[in-house]
């Protein structure tokens, strides 16, 4: 694994303990405050009135204009494996089949390998003190190299007019400026400098969104899932708790009661730029052949 | 809520949220709490980590049916079927808290030999007189009280009327019972005519079997639920029940809540921690606005509104308000001083305090009934403050007619909402019944300021009055509803400020002096605060309820709110974190009464006065001290020693026992049997809704026959129900509900994008073999519709809309958020254009919660086409019906039908 962007080690005497999110789906309740409080906080515009028919899902995924997005699945398979459950009438005079409705607020991951920053060739995507990836708005020139750089399809560029005001004399066949820039969340960086929770988290009725230290996340969620496993839930998962996958350990990781890719989520996250070194050995074995070969045509043109 | 006050003597959740944990059994019934409540909703999480049993039954599953360890799905309107069963479960398998039970509850008072059973009359109590469609509930009675005593008049209405204007009880009552007491009691229990022995025999039908096939649920999901509840009950545990608008919104809402409250006396869940029942109001101040009510029948701290046929004067109304025992034997007090409150040095004891100048209902007056004079052009103006019927009430098409037939129309909202702009915007609009050209209707639209433009309270669902602070001005020409009110009397002050007329008095007299600041004179709503607390002849603030007294010295607006200024101090604004207290977080806010946090707490300590166990220790006697102390405010006489005895002549709060813990009661019984209060009986009994398309599985007797029908049937028509040809033309039921996303009738979500993107659109959910028998499509358009109208909804498919079987057959169910209308930014279909106007006669709470109507795929006919469709449908239907084919013994009902029906 390379480590192209380590956590906080350019801080030095400032690095603050990493801060993350443990998001635990068991008690998420799918009210949709996060994304509502993350949207109020950071001033996201809302991005479209679209009933898409997927559950109670009208969001669908993370975007420069969600920050926060709950998924609704619905399942007919038992909430636990044993003891009580809900079920539901299927066709007739067949017996009742399992059913649950598994909600999760998902988020940037804020990973330990962030491919986002790795790439961004301006410098606006930073890895904070305490450890997260932020973008900022204000040096971002909108080349989107970070948008496939992320395993996850977090980071995005908006389309949207950068606000209402701009280019008002614009005639509506030219459509509107488009902001261009890239948009993620940011841990709520602004709260946290001034020693609060980010919005979503504090704004989570039930804690399913839990904002702490990330060690201490851990030793929390591994509890949680022992508890979990002991009770007999049906899929109980930690999702991004792994430090050695992919993308080293996410700073945001999840408890789940299935596969991620169930949430649509990407089960083995990888971040691209992973694999440079090797392709800059390859790519520098490919010139020595090239130049060996174009040589070899000279010296045998001679001939 | 006349369910909880009648049976434990108060009308408000008899816990609080965050108790919610100490439950080791949860039941959300009439509730979809994690998507309504959900920041409350975090206790019930709480209990469920804790290990607790937590149930949602429900006709669908929901986000709180996600989060329940267990669902059982019924059909709507079949939650007494469930709770009769668990009472019968109780019953047959002595599963009952019997030293609770004999001693805290009316279980052992004989009743009157008059009174007959639905046993008896196949779904009707003794006392029921076809001519006038109402009960003579003097025949419910308990055993030597004499019937013709005030008892009976308190809560009577209007005579010859099923439609009038009613008194609800909210408690209290009693009276002809001597020192408090019942005056016949079998402690065994055995005596046939006692409470315990009918209770027994009126549930004796309500088999699991018979639940089965009522709700459409399993036998085995019934027993799961009815014995885990019982295990979870006791010295040891508590259970808790958890309701809202899923139980009130049916012809048989208060009594849904009634069989909740029989379980929970029966099982001595009453009064004690992770007990209860919780009511679950569905806005931030509902507890709020009937404490210091927006209702017509009720005076601040639910005392009774005279009536012009009743009472005649002070001394009367006194007299007859005044409970023999119990803290409503201080009626006199509350009242007096609550008139010295709105009159001041003007009302004295040679005037009777003024209370000639309180205005005497002489009608019905309730939301439904004034929109249904309306129509028939009886109303003049309106003043529409923070509600949007023509999208929230039922019925929305017959409001915007009824609207439409007025002078003038005064909406005060955030934004302009469907009922301020249905002259020029509604379907009727679309559809060329209204005109914008013919409506002769003024309408003034004032905006109105938001909960952070103004100082003010809330109260909320567990009767705790919070603060909240202005946190920028009001723009432009917004205004709160306090400006609004304040200034709005002082014009009609100035005017009337000359006037000779003795009719303007009441006005002229009243007191109106707040003070104001700022450029807008924006009235100190600390002042009024102030007032509703009461203070003494030297002006000082009141510390509690006790203090009040009849001769004048004392005013207070709502005596439940005494004390919440005590001291000069806003204790509402108190805000000490609950981690720095108990669990009660007593200085948090403050509620009333007393700043009580859990309801009858005398309860949670035995008849001696000792905790039932350590476990559900809250409140104790502590005899050293000679005091009831604990973690809550004592529910209870302080110094009052669980031996108490009340002397032949004691009188109030000194007639109730020792050991009796319910001091609202005129007995300080809870009332598993309720004798007066109620109009539609005093046990809960299985009546189908109003609009259902099934015969009663239970009686002959189809529907609550005391439910109160519209008298303008053109406006509000009926589907044909139950075995009446034409049913099968609106064969599904239909159910009305909120989502998370969206507030109500739209007004505070539709028009603000973060919400509104959320949930963009109206939809429909339905089974999958629904939406196979029906030829819907997941994505596509639906229209639905009923006798009143029709709309379209996006179809929504999923497992989570549970179909019913029902004598074998597989029936279902529709269900649609209510919250859209045509203004905003997401439009659509108006659930409510479909409901009617059926109404629970004890509170005129409309029927949306289980109604029929009919599905088919396709959008919904556009302009005129839309009224001739619905008729054309209703029509055939109507031709279909015939005579009804069975319930022989129905002959009652159908009288009642058709007086209605004209």
């Amino acid at each position: 694994m390379t480590s192209l962007a380590g956590p906080t080690q350019t801080y030095g005497a400032e690095a603050k303990p990493r801060m993350g999110f443990f998001t635990d789906t068991t008690i998420c309740i799918g009210c949709k405050a996060c994304e509502v409080a993350c949207k109020e906080w950071n001033l996201i515009p809302e991005d479209g009135l679209l009933w898409t028919g997927e559950s109670y899902d009208n969001t669908s995924h993370l975007g420069a204009e969600t920050w926060r997005h709950v998924a609704f699945v619905e399942q007919r398979k038992p909430l636990r494996l044993e003891g009580e459950t809900a079920t539901v009438e299927t066709d007739a005079a067949v017996q009742p089949e399992p059913l649950r409705w598994l909600m999760e607020s998902d988020v940037c991951k804020h990973c330990t390998h962030a491919g986002c920053l790795d790439v961004c060739p301006t410098g606006a995507l930073f890895r904070t003190e305490f450890g997260t990836v932020v973008v900022q708005e204000d040096i971002c020139n909108g080349c989107g190299y970070c948008v496939p750089a992320c395993p996850f399809g977090v980071i995005d560029k908006r389309d949207l007019p950068r606000s209402p005001d701009d280019a008002p004399l614009a005639l509506p066949i030219f459509g509107k400026k488009e902001d261009g820039r890239v948009w993620k969340c940011t841990l709520c960086y602004d709260r946290l400098k001034g020693g609060h929770e980010p919005a979503c988290a504090k704004s989570c009725p039930t804690d399913s969104i839990q904002f702490g230290e990330l060690d201490e996340l851990r030793e929390r969620a591994e509890k949680r899932l022992a508890k979990l496993e002991a009770e007999g839930w049906n899929g109980a998962q930690l999702y991004g708790h792994d430090q050695n996958d992919g993308v080293g350990g996410f700073g945001a990781f999840f408890l789940l009661l299935d596969e991620p890719e169930v949430y649509g989520l990407p089960p083995d996250p990888v971040v691209p730029t992973a694999h440079l070194p090797k392709l800059w050995k390859q790519t520098a074995l490919a010139a020595t052949a090239m130049f060996v070969g174009v040589a070899a045509a000279f010296i045998g043109g001679r001939e | 809520m006349p369910s909880l006050g009648t049976s434990f003597g108060r009308g408000g959740a008899t816990d609080f949220q965050q108790d919610l944990m100490n439950s080791d059994c949860i039941v959300i019934m009439g509730s979809n709490m994690a998507e309504n409540h959900p920041v409350g909703f975090q206790w019930v999480m709480e209990a469920r980590e804790r290990g607790a049993h937590v149930f949602h039954v429900d006709p669908r599953f929901t986000r709180t049916s996600a989060m329940a360890t267990k669902h059982v799905g019924i059909r709507a309107g079949s939650d007494i079927a469930f709770l009769g069963g668990i009472i019968n479960y109780i019953l047959e398998n002595d599963r009952w808290f019997h030293e609770y039970v004999e001693r805290y509850t009316n279980a052992p008072v004989v009743v009157d030999e008059r009174f007959s059973d639905t046993e008896d009359n196949d779904g009707l109590f003794s006392g029921w007189d076809p001519e006038k469609g109402e009960y003579d509930v003097t025949t419910w009675q308990y055993e030597g009280v004499p019937v013709h005593g005030a008892a009976g008049q308190r809560e009577k209405g209007f005579q010859g009327s099923h439609t009038k204007g009613e008194q609800s009880g909210h408690g209290g009552g009693g009276s002809g019972l001597s020192h408090g007491n019942p005056p016949t009691t079998d402690p065994t229990l055995q005596h046939p005519r006692c409470v315990f022995q009918i209770l027994k025999r009126h549930y004796a039908r309500y088999t699991p079997e018979m639940v089965a096939e009522a709700c459409g649920c399993s036998v085995e999901e019934f027993l799961h639920v009815a014995e885990t509840l019982c295990d979870c009950s006791g010295r040891e545990k508590t259970g808790m029940f958890v309701y809202a608008v899923g139980w009130t919104q049916h012809t048989t809402g208060v009594q849904n809540i009634r069989a909740a409250a029989i379980i929970q006396l029966l099982l001595g869940n009453m009064g004690r921690p992770g007990g209860g029942i919780m009511a679950l109001r569905g806005h931030a101040s509902i507890q709020g606005s009937t404490d210091i009510p927006t209702l017509y029948n009720i005076l601040p701290g639910y005392l009774t509104m005279p009536h012009v046929e009743h009472y005649g004067g002070l001394e009367a109304y006194i007299d007859e308000t005044t409970a023999p025992g119990g803290w409503w034997g201080k009626a006199d007090a509350y009242t007096v001083s609550l008139l010295k409150a709105w009159w001041g040095a003007a009302a004295t004891p040679e005037n009777e305090f003024c209370f000639s100048y309180l205005p005497r209902i002489d009608d019905d007056n309730s939301a439904y009934w004034t929109v249904q004079q309306m129509l028939q052009g009886k109303v003049k103006g309106y003043i529409v403050a923070g509600e949007n019927p023509v999208v929230g009430n039922a019925n929305g098409k017959a409001h915007r007619l009824a609207l439409a037939n007025l002078d003038w129309l005064v909406v005060r909202d955030l934004v302009e909402i469907e009922t301020a702009a249905f002259w020029y915007d509604s379907p009727e609009v679309e559809s060329g019944e209204l005109s914008p050209e013919t409506i002769g209707t003024e309408v003034f639209f004032m905006p109105a300021s938001t909960h952070l433009e103004k100082d003010g309270s809330f109260t909320n669902t567990q009767r705790l009055l919070q603060w909240h602070f202005r946190a920028v001005d009001p723009k432009e020409d917004c205004r709160s509803e306090l400006w609004f009110f304040f200034h709005l009397g002082k014009k009609i002050k100035e005017k009337l400020e000359s006037s000779q007329d003795p009719r303007d008095l009441p006005i002229q007299d009243l007191t109106w002096a707040y003070p104001t600041s700022g450029e807008i004179e924006e009235p100190s709503a600390e002042a009024v605060l102030s007032e509703i607390n009461g203070w003494d002849d030297k002006g000082q603030a009141l510390a509690g309820y006790k203090l009040l007294k009849a001769d004048g010295t004392t005013a207070c607006g709502c005596w439940i709110y005494c004390g919440v200024f005590a001291g000069e101090t806003n204790m509402a604004a108190r805000r000490k974190p609950h981690w720095e207290q108990s669990y009660t977080a007593l200085e948090w806010a403050w509620s009333w009464p007393a700043n009580r946090r859990l309801l009858y707490n005398r309860a949670s300590a035995d008849p001696d006065g000792n905790p039932w166990s350590e476990r559900k220790k809250l409140v104790w006697w502590d005899a050293d001290q000679e005091k009831w102390t604990g973690t809550d405010t004592p529910d209870f006489d302080e110094e009052k020693p669980p031996s108490y005895v009340p002397p032949d002549d004691a009188t109030g709060p000194d007639a109730i026992r020792g050991d009796h813990p319910f001091i609202m009661q005129a007995d300080g019984l809870g009332w598993i049997y309720v004798p007066q209060g109620l109009v539609d009986g005093p046990l809960p009994t299985h009546y189908e809704p109003h609009e259902s398309p099934y015969r009663n599985p239970f009686y002959a007797q189809r529907s609550n026959p005391r439910r109160q029908t519209t008298e303008v049937t053109e406006a509000d028509p009926y589907n044909p129900v139950g075995d009446e040809g034409g049913a099968d033309m609106y064969p599904y039921v239909l159910t009305t509900y909120r989502l998370t996303e969206h507030h109500t009738a739209g007004g505070m979500s539709r028009f603000t994008p973060y919400l509104a993107e959320l949930q963009p659109q109206m939809f429909v959910e339905v089974h999958p073999d629904l939406a196979r028998e029906r030829g819907l499509e997941h994505g596509g358009w639906a229209t639905i519709a009923t006798a009143r109208s029709a709309i379209e909804a996006r179809v929504m498919v999923t497992d989570r809309m549970r179909p019913i079987r029902m004598g074998g057959e597989e029936r279902h169910q529709v269900g649609l958020p209510y919250h859209w209308g045509s203004r905003g930014l997401t439009t659509g279909g108006s659930a409510n254009d479909l409901t009617h106007l059926a109404l629970d006669p004890n509170v005129h709470i409309q029927e949306v919660k289980a109604l029929s109507c009919d599905i088919r795929p396709g959008r919904r006919p556009k302009g005129p086409a839309l009224p001739e469709r619905v008729t054309a449908k209703r029509d055939e239907a109507y031709a279909l019906r015939g005579t009804p084919q069975a319930e022989p013994k129905d002959t009652v009902d159908t009288t009642h039908e058709r007086e209605e029906n004209g």
